[in-house]
């Protein structure tokens, strides 16, 4: 089983995927990389709708069957939504982790996502990890 | 670092996709690509295969092997039949545990201890210590036993096809020698999980055989490969304790609620007078079964505090996947163990609100 890229999206070294929509909110999930290597997901712990989170910050945690997980914030800014929907159902960042997005930041500074990589080289990078 | 240990099946598990994982000094499965959640309602539905080689084993003979085994530990073996097999443990001279284990009566005076890999030699030092006057051998047999466990409600459907020997005669907690797939093998009806099942011993030179035969027998019945990830939560759910965990050097039996193994009468055993005494005064600290109020992963290792007061630790903790719920096993001090106490569970430096329940969380089969 091959893990997934999407295109679309840019990645961390920390393994967090980030995608900027329409509106300029960047919507926040973490990679098929990182839901693989977390196994199954229990709990995930999310911020605060108004938060103020600096790029680099751990904002939320991934709880999995056999370890917790910082998930850290690609981008500075507020906490405008968050997917509560990952109370009831955290397992479907396991089933489609490029679906189930777990915060979004209206950031301050888009140009903050220049740092992070696009899929082929995330894609490098995890070639390169001991899985 | 020392080389990890494996076992005869640990290429197969690789080939098979397991995540593996140093577990007590053995790389071992650690999960399938199922995952543990499947794996663990596998076995809770249907049934499950684990490879638990890492464990050890050890023969007691001679004509005092009885009297020796009575000797250093609480059950009174006295009272076991040819083929029964029974929980116990070893404790120090002050009460707390060395590990604990399973004794199967076999045969021509013959008996087989199972204990824990993380203790073997240890254990085995142990004994030996206190085997002077007693005219019996310690043999350790671990290396050609292999030992697989099939556990779950299909466990004896899947066996039975595999052996002409009647398994409604194998009563729970009782062994019997076999041969499955025509493999001479002692199967004991016992397991950690909570469920039916049993626990294989057979020479490891057929290991892969046995696996996959067994594999392949099991398909329609729903069997499944399981690694240590869901053997450990179903265990958690039957409140099984795990040596490292709920027990160690630094607590005893009582405290751990297994003090019903001891046989007070049957004469002097080691640590007798220690956990006696902390069962006449009742122990500083006690087991007990929690569950979150507060959403959040317990974990072994986190802190229970009382109103901001540390005043326990979790031994294990976990998402208990039959139940749903975010359950612990905790030691707190005598006087906060009552059911519906409300303590808190410090998990990653924020207190998250749990109260005492009534273990074990999962009411084992056999239980019912």
């Amino acid at each position: 089983m091959s893990l997934k890229y999407d295109p679309n999206l840019k990645y961390a070294e920390t393994d967090e995927w980030a995608r900027v929509d329409d509106d300029g909110i960047v919507v926040v999930g973490i990679s098929d990389y990182a839901q693989d290597a977390l196994s199954d997901i229990v709990y995930v712990e999310l911020p605060e709708v108004g938060d103020e989170v600096s790029a680099g910050d751990a904002v939320s945690t991934v709880e999995s069957v056999k370890a917790a997980s910082d998930i850290i914030s690609p981008v500075s800014g507020e906490i405008v939504e968050v997917n509560e929907a990952l109370d009831d159902a955290p397992e479907s960042i396991n089933e489609d982790p490029y679906g189930a997005w777990i915060f979004k930041v209206k950031a301050s500074d888009l140009s903050e996502l220049d740092k992070l990589m696009d899929a082929a080289a995330y894609e490098a990078f995890n070639a390169t990890r001991e899985h | 670092m020392t080389e990890l240990k494996r076992t005869a099946l640990h290429d197969v598990h690789v080939a098979m996709g397991a995540r593996m994982a140093p577990f007590a000094g053995y790389d071992m499965p650690i999960q399938y690509p199922t995952g543990p959640m499947v794996e663990h309602h596998a076995v809770r539905n249907a049934a499950g295969l684990f490879d638990i080689d890492h464990m050890g084993q050890v023969e007691l003979i001679g004509p005092d092997a009885e009297a020796f085994l009575q000797y250093i530990q609480p059950r009174d073996v006295s009272q076991m039949k040819v083929w029964d097999a029974e929980y116990s443990y070893l404790c120090y001279q002050d009460g707390t545990f060395v590990d604990d284990i399973f004794i199967y009566k076999l045969p021509e005076e013959k008996w087989m201890i199972v204990i824990n890999a993380d203790n073997r030699e240890k254990d085995i030092f142990w004994m030996d210590t206190h085997i002077v006057g007693f005219d019996a051998d310690i043999i350790d047999i671990s290396d050609p036993t292999y030992m697989l466990a099939l556990q779950g409600p299909k466990a004896q459907a899947i066996l039975q096809k595999l052996t002409d020997y009647d398994l409604n005669q194998v009563a729970f907690h009782t062994a019997a020698r076999l041969q499955v797939g025509g493999v001479d093998t002692l199967i004991g009806a016992t397991g950690y999980t909570g469920e039916y099942g049993y626990e294989l011993f057979f020479p490891e030179e057929k290991a892969i055989a046995m696996w996959e035969l067994l594999l392949e027998t099991g398909k329609e019945e729903g069997l499944l490969a399981c690694g240590l990830a869901a053997r450990d939560s179903l265990r958690f759910e039957a409140c099984l304790p795990l040596y490292g965990h709920e027990i160690n050097a630094r607590v005893e039996p009582v405290g751990a609620r297994l003090s019903w193994v001891c046989d007070w009468d049957k004469g002097p055993w080691l640590g007798r007078e220690a956990v006696l005494k902390t069962k006449l005064e009742k122990p500083d600290m006690l087991l007990v079964g929690l569950e979150m109020i507060d959403k959040g992963v317990p974990r072994g290792h986190y802190e229970v505090a009382k109103d901001g007061k540390v005043i326990g630790w979790v031994t294990t903790g976990m998402k208990s996947p039959t139940l749903g719920k975010f359950l612990a096993l905790a030691y707190v001090p005598q006087g906060y163990n009552k059911f519906g106490t409300e303590l808190e569970v410090i998990i990653r430096g924020k207190p998250k609100k749990a109260v005492v329940v009534r273990r074990p969380f999962y009411i084992p089969a056999y239980r019912r």
